[in-house]
């Protein structure tokens, strides 16, 4: 029996793990795909709200400001690629600027440090791509961009560094009540906790009807994005939000931590959580609406397209409370579900806490990682590391210049890649222009090295998407 | 970190590199480096392993690797350095290439003259914007090609072909060898992209239909392609509602456009043709910073490695003169690209390094029956050559003779005029 299963392992799951492992109770993270952070934290805006949107007095205003904080900390600390490059929002008439007004009391409200409203000059200044038609703007030093997947893969890493144990490709599929605890019935077997945290994202409704009478209902939303190349990741500077008008919330230009731009999303209300597809019309809203901030926004210049999906629910805030006796949910973990991980996660402990779980302050706990990113040394790093290790003199992914000391290294972390694409989310190689087309077949021959995989069997993401098919009528003789 | 001079410094070693150096070499140039990023010589000649290649320069029909490893034996004794496995992070105006590999760590090498051939690289789904799911079984033609003929390893049984490149017709036929079942190829043009023979050899020897004016309007599959629905277009490329055709297929492969590979070019300041996405060049693929030569695919796309390796000697032995101190130098005239031709290369000309004459290689912007390529200077033709039929997809030269070139009075365009009968 553990102490805590945690059901879900995107950045609320590992945020949750990572404020509990390690301090004097056992932790079970338990995810159905094959890596962390495989549903709505891969595909977002990875924007790290400053937390003027929320209404004063919900936990969202509350939980996006304090987690937002934390972010920044928890980014330095366990080196996870993160920016602070502050956000505007635009107005484009006089009504809009009321909305941006009204926005900046919220914020001072909320304790969003900083806020304040800028003209149409101050804002033109600041960011020379932007559409002339432009009146002004809210501005919020405190925005920051982020690698959500690396955030919370290096949260759940540092979770299992300091004893959490992970078990990926397992299904939750019924919960039942015991009499100190929780069976937790899985696709690969039973568990038995004390506590379950629910954090299973879009499929949060359904592992809390599982063990509790419905009290929500999830009602997913899909936003479609554009990624360009970073040949487009400085056209502008800052994250350039707009005003929700009728036609909808709004399109976002930003840079990414990789030096890429990020444009979207739309909000499309669907039935099935899962579906994840890209649609024309979405992609050409998208376009048509960046280009009303940027008119100059080169979307020829795209590298990958997707879509997330937000777990929204029919209630206005974020769901934090006890589902039954031992069973917490977190749900409804719609934007700024990112922003407010951390702190949800520390929400979810202290509650856990309340209810007798036993956490201790840990003198020996793990509280740094450090990672080689070969392309940010300058050359007498570069020069050192190659000598010290050679693989790191061989680049693999010529868009990224990520090199083969590397993915080795992402091999050995204490979750291990499955998939070539959990290679991308933890070094960047594949993740350029190419998209992986020259690094793929190599980036598999390393991972089927460092970890015994059989090439046959390595799926480009999630379990079952396989590369390969098969050998070619001469590669079977050889094989 | 010491630095290392050379005379001529090549980045890349598949046919243009090989071709430059080997032309550097035999022009005089004492010291020359190859730097190449992968394993082997050749380039993406490796992974090509039909026949095809060869017709001109050797007047016979070779594979990719042959024909790579006709210009690979021809190093053995001439002094020439490569180093494999060695990828080049920074190339400067003044002539310094940053580099690293596993045994010489980082380094910065100086040179007398660089010629940049790093080839191109293919278009993918996220240029193209595809709409529908992103499931496994989506590769560009080329990455397929690598796992097919080098890896070996098939990565589909179900194939759908979009675009009808070059690489993309020749996958065809590989994977219809092999034993998948290629469904059909799909063009959004109203013609094809691909060389005339690879359609006839590639397609139409295997009934494999190919659908011009058409694509793909969605994916579909959650873990690995099930499904794609296949539209019609109109002429502006626009799917038209009720043509839509479902194949069951489990593999798509992308052959939509090659691009040349100019990062390094772009970082170092180079102008940049934003037709071709390669370095403007001069008649003896000098760039517009002296010193610099660029040739191949990494210029301009080609469709023969022939003419690939014709330029690249051009640009390897002035290459060397530069590096011998025998610069070439004059007033450029400027090409312009008229109606009906995409680009031009070369984009300038130097009249005083032009000998004879000078070939200029272009594309045209759609397919011409019946006309004429016109040379003309401020409203004077210089020179007309008729031409029975003209595609895109197939690269385009005429040689224009220096007595003509030196009776323009400014910019010269290349311009497709109706015949005159």
């Amino acid at each position: 029996m553990v102490d805590v299963a945690i059901i879900g392992c995107g950045v609320i799951g590992a945020a949750t793990a990572y404020q509990l492992a390690g301090r004097g109770v056992s932790v079970l993270m338990l995810e159905s795909e094959n890596d962390v952070s495989m549903g709505t934290t891969k595909a977002n805006s990875a924007i790290l709200h400053a937390g003027y949107d929320p209404r004063p007095g919900t936990q969202m205003a509350r939980l996006n400001v304090r987690g937002s904080a934390m972010a920044k900390e928890i980014c330095q600390k366990l080196d996870v690629p993160y920016r602070q490059i502050g956000s505007l929002v635009l107005a484009f008439s006089e009504d809009e600027m009321d909305h941006v007004r009204k926005l900046c009391r919220q914020g001072e409200e909320n304790g969003v440090p900083g806020v304040k409203v800028l003209s149409k000059e101050e804002v033109l200044a600041m960011e020379p791509n932007l559409s002339k038609e432009v009146c002004g703007a809210l501005y919020a030093p405190s925005a920051a961009i982020v690698s959500p997947w690396e955030y919370a893969l290096a949260m759940a890493e540092n979770a299992v560094l300091n004893g959490a144990e992970i078990r990926l490709e397992t299904r939750v599929t019924g919960l039942e009540k015991t009499e100190n605890g929780w069976l937790i019935h899985t696709d690969k077997g039973d568990e038995k906790a004390r506590f379950v945290v629910n954090a299973a994202g879009v499929d949060a409704g359904t592992v809390h009807e599982m063990a509790a009478e419905p009290t929500f209902e999830t009602t997913p939303c899909r936003g479609e994005y554009y990624l360009l190349d970073k040949c487009e990741g400085s056209r502008v500077e800052h994250v350039i939000f707009q005003c929700p008008t009728k036609a909808g919330k709004g399109i976002l230009v930003a840079p990414t931590v990789h030096g890429n731009l990020i444009v979207g999303p739309n909000a499309q209300d669907i039935p099935d959580g899962g579906d994840t597809a890209n649609t024309a019309e979405g992609l050409a809203y998208v376009a048509q609406m960046a280009r009303r901030s940027v008119p100059e926004v080169d979307l020829r210049a795209s590298i990958r397209n997707f879509a997330g999906i937000r777990a929204n629910t029919d209630r206005p805030d974020f769901i934090i409370e006890w589902a039954a006796d031992g069973l917490l949910d977190l749900a409804g973990m719609k934007s700024p579900g990112l922003s407010a991980a951390a702190a949800v996660g520390e929400e979810a402990a202290r509650l856990l806490q309340e209810a007798g779980l036993g956490l201790r302050k840990e003198e020996n706990r793990i509280e740094t990682r450090k990672k080689f990113r070969f392309k940010e040394m300058d050359a007498e790093g570069k020069a050192e590391l190659i000598k010290q290790d050679p693989a790191y003199g061989r680049v693999i992914c010529r868009c990224e210049t990520i090199t083969e000391g590397e993915i080795r290294a992402a091999c050995h972390t204490p979750i291990p890649p499955r998939s070539v694409d959990g290679v991308k989310r933890r070094t960047g190689a594949g993740m350029g222009r190419c998209q992986g087309g020259f690094c793929g077949p190599r980036v598999m021959e390393i991972l089927t090295r460092e970890l015994g995989y059989d090439p046959l069997k390595v799926p480009q993401d999630q379990a079952g998407g396989l590369i390969l098919t098969g050998c070619t009528k001469q590669g079977g003789v050889r094989k | 970190m010491n630095q290392q001079f050379y005379d001529v410094i090549v980045v890349g070693g598949g046919p243009a590199g090989l071709a430059a150096a080997l032309k550097a070499k035999e022009t005089g140039a004492e010291k020359v480096l190859i730097l190449e990023r992968d394993r082997e010589l050749g380039g993406i000649l490796n992974q090509c392993i039909h026949n095809g290649f060869g017709l001109h320069h050797f007047k016979e029909e070779l594979t990719g690797p042959e024909y790579a490893g006709r210009f690979i034996a021809q190093l053995e004794g001439t002094g020439i350095e490569v180093k494999l496995d060695t990828m080049v992070l920074e190339v400067t105006r003044d002539r310094k290439v940053a580099a690293v590999n596993r045994t010489d760590g980082y380094q910065v090498y100086e040179a007398g003259a660089i010629v940049l051939a790093m080839g191109c690289r293919e278009r993918t789904r996220g240029a193209i914007g595809i709409p529908g799911t992103r499931p496994a079984g989506v590769f560009t033609a080329g990455t397929a090609q690598r796992y097919v003929n080098m890896e070996g390893y098939m990565v589909g049984r179900r194939v759908l072909i979009l675009g009808s490149g070059d690489i993309g017709l020749i996958m065809a036929r590989r994977m219809t060898l092999e034993g998948a079942k290629v469904l059909a190829c799909v063009e959004v043009m109203p013609y094809s992209g691909g060389l005339n023979r690879n359609i006839v050899q590639c397609l139409q020897d295997y009934d494999i239909p190919l659908y011009l004016s058409h694509t793909i309007v969605d994916i579909r599959g959650k873990d690995r392609v099930e499904k794609a629905i296949v539209a019609k277009v109109d002429e502006n490329r626009r799917p038209i509602p009720g043509t839509e055709m479902e194949f069951d297929c489990d593999t798509i492969l992308l052959s939509v456009g090659l691009i040349p590979e100019n990062e390094l070019t772009r970082n170092a300041g180079i102008e940049i043709d934003r037709r071709t996405n390669g370095a403007v060049v001069c008649e003896n693929m000098e760039t517009q910073t002296p010193g610099i030569f660029a040739c191949g695919n990494v210029v301009h796309v080609h469709d023969l490695v022939d003419y690939v390796t014709a330029e690249s000697q051009r640009a390897g032995a002035a290459a060397a003169r530069f590096a011998m101190g025998s610069p070439s130098s004059g007033d450029a005239l400027e090409l312009f690209s008229g109606e009906g031709v995409g680009y031009t290369v070369p984009q300038r000309l130097r009249l005083d390094a032009i000998d004879k004459s000078v070939e200029v290689f272009f594309r045209v912007r759609a397919v011409y029956r019946n006309v004429e390529i016109v040379a003309e200077s401020g409203g004077v033709k210089l020179a007309g050559y008729k031409r029975e039929h003209m595609a895109p997809g197939e690269m385009e030269h005429i040689a224009l003779p220096k007595v003509l070139l030196q009776r323009a009075e400014g910019p010269i365009t290349i311009s497709i005029r109706e015949a005159v009968k």
